[in-house]
């Protein structure tokens, strides 16, 4: 079994915003293109014009369908990837000590020279947040883009992971949730960002903003709504009047 | 233990295009790598400094490598070898492709230039191939438009001088009450996704209307499920609202719009409805204080109301009729709730919501301008209302006039070109006085006079033959759709296989997969393609396609021509066609081949200038029948369409001049520098109120997108639209039909009105039918896409939770759904957050089996399925046995989402239905398994 650090100097994550969060897959799609030609092995896709495609994947998008006690259906659009937990089972079930946290920023990252494919940390992740290589038989997760976000031959701004960069939406957030004036943590402190499944005890170090109130009018506008003296007549004659030189 | 290098190399070269995976043109960088076989695409990221997409990309744009490197790529031209529709072909070589072609079209442009029907589909080079159209001489050119949004683009360039998207857009960092149509989740995809990313973070509203909550609708502040094809009734009943309560701005009515001028009110007669002018050609008013009767642009206030007697005419300003029109009871909330889904009290609190933002939260901006009367103003006041549609609601035949009244509703309300509001992009705003009227008239040997698509002021200017008949093949600007602007390509097939106007001898089509998706009554469209005389001959007796994949359509051509991928290719995304500008600057771009292609193919416009060199076209051959131009490339740099004006805009002359100058030789190679795009700013005292803008009309001339200033008012009342009205009732030497009489009458109305959608009858078929565009494909092309595909690999038909329970439906069941075309049999879904009478699908997800390279039983032929198998390209027989296209009466537009059905279980089953014999495929079968990347990680 191998052991996770017992704190991290920081705590490098993503804030996924479901509330401007449009469910177009761009994240998912940008991380599977950056990652099959970056770290470790390439996220390989069995069958890939047959009868049943599948691949592998660090990131998907899911979309459910939720019914308020009032008002019309919703549908919330669900980023799902490695939330690079404190206390993450996935490390701590690992046989080969391949699975760990890194110390100097708590990233999650899979050592693939010791993975030997066995599939126990993705049973033990609540969320389902890591998929095993059919190809190369070696397990794969998130990686915040560890080869992207200290790469010195990228531009400065370019570095952080590819799904923040490329989501149209603005729904991706990169920074360091441990300090507690990054633009991360005051996002979370602003807008009740949460944790995910928090009864699961892993401590997530990822947070989503919960969607925005929907579907009430704005506050009470109803004299505008009232006919005009007159009807249209009347109020045109005194919007003349107003006009006149 | 893994090494991990912290700052790998990420590439060997960082290469600057323009995106095609979808419409929206993103720039995008493309990362090269070297391998043992060149230079391999590693990576495609969005263009930070691109106007269109801020570096941003979707998820369409990101899976670009799965395009370039597709299984499903032509490889060579093709002869036919099997008969139509069997996919069996031989390779040849482009010598023999290409002299196979001209041994078909030279002929026919010698003897009768109309038997060539020209059609390209999602084409970005339209002013390029509707050129080369036009130099051949036949009269049937046209692209998608007609099946795609021409109601939304006619209806805004006639009432206002554009419309959404490429014509104008939100003002995302002003704007405060933002209003989306019919909007689904591409047309246009990133912007939108990046101005409503705006919105929220500045706490702006966002009201979807849409029957189904899905992509932006689903993040919206206020989701309106309206019903299908009600959209207009929604929107005249909003603006009865606000007219009864007084909440229009009247100043910019008198200033900017007909509003005042008056219109000639003698029923019967052959000017009824038609605008009374002086001598100079002005717009007349009544001015309020004396009533006499002015210039509208004299600056008096006019009287908005009343009634007049003019040089012996009975005469009623517009504002007066509008009014009386929306006031009417029919518009009131309560009369129109019921029909569309939408509750009175809602339709009454969205339109204060309307008005208190547009009126009590409107916007100054300290900047000067002067309008073209030469009127100084301190301030720009803005209305910070904004809205945006797009298919949802322009593919109805109520759909010309569903758009005419949302830009009734942005302009009652002094929103449109003020801050805040809706913003036109250049070179728009364009009115429709400086579009051109549409040819026709084929002579043998000769170009065409004109361009092919314009807009007919009037039946003077339709496209008929001495004896009524339609000039095209497609009855555009015949009665049948006098404004059919971006023609109709959706009746090609159909009337070519009738010989209805006339047959035709080679159908050439680009980037449209006919045979398939692009299709209405898709069974049908193949049998046509492959119909035979009783001598056994092709009733269409020659097909040539070009497309860069192995489509559906490919399998029913005589002779393929194989185009390049997006990233091996020359295109220009030119100002003088669908350009990429912003509401502050004007913008063009190319594509260059960022990398070579591996295959024998060539990119399309390249091919064309080659065949009509070859065919001695003027223009692309000189005196000595030399070509003219070495392919697409020169043709960008040196095509001139006016004396300086070219394709692209930027870096003409020495590479100083911008909109005019000479050709520069080193252009392209300007544009590579550049970044692939090119953006010229407008002046600051011209980024508003652009139509009377006094420095954006000057700023526009000196662009070159026209040559003097062409300031004009908004078409509140749009009186080309009375013309038709009066030959309805009998009026002018050109008639319509006896049977069109009725629909030309109420279609035609000068201002915009609400009439139901064409349809079944609604007992027998109760629900309607609707397709929306996912977010991560765009129509067929990513079906072969192998990323994409693991997300939309199959479509179910959503059903309302009501209906479920009504038919004991459940997830996983099957349910036939019947028109009264045909019937479909497709996978069920719940679903609660939709319209409670609309079924609804992901648009062509379904494919046929052996296309696209894909496996036979690939889940896309499977459980995959297009509605458009119940969609009929033409109406039921008319009492006259006459059937009409199933398009609107004024524009032609395909009116897919008319569409009325009913559902019934289906026994358990393994596979939709209708369910075609494979085709053969004309590619090699594709890979079993992809790791790409592999040539560079460990």
């Amino acid at each position: 079994m191998t052991t996770l650090p017992a704190a991290t100097e920081r705590k490098l994550g993503l804030v996924i915003d479901l509330d401007t969060c449009v469910g177009c897959h761009a994240c998912a799609v940008a991380c599977k293109e950056w990652n099959t030609q970056g770290y470790g092995v390439p996220l390989s896709d069995q069958d890939p014009y047959g009868a049943e495609p599948s691949g592998t994947w660090l990131n998907r998008v899911h979309s459910y369908e939720v019914r308020p006690q009032s008002g019309p259906a919703q549908i919330v659009h669900f980023p799902r990837s490695c939330l690079h937990c404190e206390d993450a089972p996935c490390v701590t079930v690992c046989p080969t000590g391949a699975s760990y946290k890194r110390v100097e920023d708590g990233i999650v990252l899979v050592d693939e020279t010791r993975c030997m494919g066995c599939g126990i940390c993705a049973w033990a992740c609540p969320y389902g947040a890591r998929e095993l290589d059919e190809a190369a038989g070696v397990m794969k997760k998130c990686t915040l883009c560890v080869d992207r976000i200290y790469n010195e031959n990228l531009p400065e701004e370019d570095r952080v992971p590819a799904c923040v960069r490329t989501c149209p939406a603005g729904a991706r957030h990169f920074g360091d949730l441990s300090d507690p004036d990054s633009d991360v943590s005051r996002l979370v402190a602003e807008r009740g960002g949460f944790d995910l499944m928090p009864e699961m005890e892993t401590r997530p170090v990822n947070k989503y903003l919960p969607p925005r109130p929907k579907d009430r009018p704005m506050p009470e506008l109803a004299e505008l709504a009232e006919p005009a003296p007159g009807g249209l007549l009347g109020w045109l004659d005194r919007a003349l009047e107003r006009l006149a030189p | 233990m893994q090494r991990i290098d912290p700052s790998p190399r990420v590439s060997d070269e960082i290469r600057r295009t323009t995106c095609y995976m979808c419409a929206c043109r993103c720039g995008i960088n493309v990362h090269l790598r070297e391998t043992a076989h060149g230079p391999k695409v590693s990576y495609i990221e969005g263009n930070r400094d691109h106007p269109v997409n801020r570096g941003v990309l979707c998820a369409k744009g990101s899976a670009g490598i799965m395009q370039v490197n597709s299984p499903a790529r032509l490889r060579a031209p093709l002869r036919r070898t099997g008969p139509r529709g069997s996919g069996e072909f031989e390779e040849i070589s482009w010598e023999e492709a290409l002299e196979t072609a001209v041994s078909w079209l030279a002929p026919i442009r010698q003897t009768d230039p109309k038997k060539l029907a020209f059609f390209t589909g999602r084409d970005q080079s339209q002013s390029f191939t509707g050129w080369w159209a036009q130099q051949y001489g036949t009269p049937n050119f046209a692209a998608h438009g007609g099946f795609c949004s021409v109601n939304m683009a006619a209806a805004g360039i006639a009432t206002m001088g554009g419309a959404f998207w490429e014509f104008g857009a939100p003002d995302w960092d002003r704007t405060k009450y933002f209003m989306i149509f019919g909007v689904a989740e591409d047309h246009d995809s990133n912007p939108i996704k990046m101005g409503l990313a705006r919105l929220k973070a500045r706490g702006a509203r966002v009201v979807a209307v849409n029957p189904v909550r899905t992509g932006y609708n689903a993040i919206a502040d206020e989701w309106l499920g309206i019903t299908p094809g009600t959209d207009g009734l929604f929107v005249l009943a909003l603006i009865h609202e606000l007219l009864r309560a007084g909440q229009i701005d009247l100043r910019y009515l008198i200033d900017y719009t007909n509003a005042p001028a008056l219109v000639i009110d003698e029923p019967g007669a052959a000017d009824h409805g038609m605008l009374m002018r002086g001598g100079d050609g002005a717009l007349l008013m009544a001015e309020r204080s004396s009533g006499r009767i002015l210039g509208i642009d004299d600056g008096a206030i006019p009287a908005l109301d009343g009634e007049f007697e003019v040089e012996g005419r009975h005469c009623r300003p517009v504002f007066g009729l509008m009014a009386a029109r929306y006031l009417a009871d029919e518009y009131a909330p309560e009369a129109v709730a019921e029909r569309c889904g939408i509750p009175a009290g809602t339709i009454r609190r969205i339109a204060a919501e309307l008005a208190h933002v547009a009126f009590n939260e409107s916007i100054e901006i300290d900047r000067p301008w002067t309008d073209w009367r030469g009127r100084r103003h301190e301030k720009m006041i803005g209305r910070p209302v904004s809205l945006h549609a797009m298919r949802g609601i322009s593919a109805h035949s109520n759909g010309f006039q569903t758009c005419r009244a949302l830009h009734l509703l942005q302009i009652l309300l002094g929103s449109v070109e003020t801050p805040g509001g809706f913003r036109f992009k250049p070179p728009y705003p364009k009115p429709l006085s400086a579009h051109p009227k549409p040819h026709a008239h084929a002579v043998p040997g000769e170009p065409l006079a004109g361009p092919h698509l314009g807009f007919p002021r009037g039946p003077e200017d339709l496209l008929l033959d001495e004896d009524g008949a339609p000039l095209r093949i497609d009855k555009a600007f015949s009665w049948e759709a006098p404004l059919a602007a971006h023609g109709m390509m959706h009746m090609v097939i159909a009337n070519a296989a009738s010989g209805d106007p006339y047959p035709i001898d080679t159908l050439f089509l680009y980037m449209a997969n006919m045979a398939w998706n692009s299709s209405m009554n898709t069974a049908g469209t193949m049998e046509m393609l492959a119909a035979m005389d009783e001598d056994g001959n092709y009733r269409i007796p020659r097909i040539i396609y070009s497309d860069a994949y192995a489509s559906e359509m490919v399998a029913y051509a005589d002779l393929v021509l194989p185009d390049t991928t997006y990233l091996e290719r020359f295109d220009c995304i030119s100002l003088l066609d669908r350009p990429i500008s912003e509401a502050d600057a004007a913008a063009d771009a190319i594509r260059w081949p960022v990398i070579t292609p591996d295959r024998e193919v060539r990119g399309f416009q390249s091919v064309l200038l080659d065949l009509g060199a070859r065919l001695g076209l003027p223009g692309m051959a000189d005196a000595d029948g030399k070509p003219v131009y070495a392919g697409y490339a020169d043709y960008i740099q040196r095509h001139e369409r006016r004396p300086g004006i070219g394709p692209l805009a930027g870096f003409r002359g020495n590479g100083d001049r911008t909109g005019r100058g000479a050709p520069n030789p080193d252009q392209i190679a300007r544009y590579i520098e550049n970044g692939g795009f090119f953006v010229a700013h407008i002046p600051e005292e011209a980024q508003f109120f652009k139509p009377w803008n006094a420095a954006y009309q000057d700023w526009a001339v000196e662009m070159g997108f026209y040559d003097t200033p062409q300031p004009y008012r908004f078409d509140l009342w749009l009186e080309s639209m009375a013309a038709f009205q009066r030959a309805a009732e009998g009026h002018g030497e050109r008639q319509p039909p006896e049977a069109l009489r009725p629909r030309i009458l109420q279609a035609f109305d000068p201002l915009p009105v609400w009439y139901p959608p064409t349809s079944s009858d609604p007992q027998e078929f109760p629900l309607h039918a609707i397709t929306q565009r996912p977010a991560a494909m765009y129509h067929s092309w990513g079906t072969q896409n192998a990323w994409l595909r693991q997300i939309h690999g199959e479509n179910p038909l959503y059903v309302p939770g009501e209906i479920c329970d009504r038919h004991g439906l459940e997830d996983g069941d099957w349910a036939w759904v019947i028109s009264e075309h045909a019937r479909i049999r497709v996978p069920v879904r719940r679903m609660e957050a939709v319209n409670a009478a609309t079924l609804w699908t992901w648009n062509a997800i379904g494919k046929r089996a052996g296309a696209w390279a894909l496996d036979a039983d690939a889940p896309e032929a499977r459980r995959g399925f297009l509605l458009n198998h119940l969609i009929p390209e033409l109406l039921p027989e008319q009492p006259d046995g006459q059937r009409w296209s199933n398009s609107d009466p004024v524009t032609g537009q395909a009116a897919w989402y008319d569409l009325r059905v009913r559902i019934e279980k289906a026994q358990p089953a393994s596979r939709t239905e209708p369910a075609f014999a494979p085709q053969k495929s004309p590619v090699p079968p594709a890979p079993h398994e992809l790791a790409f990347g592999k040539e560079w990680t460990e």
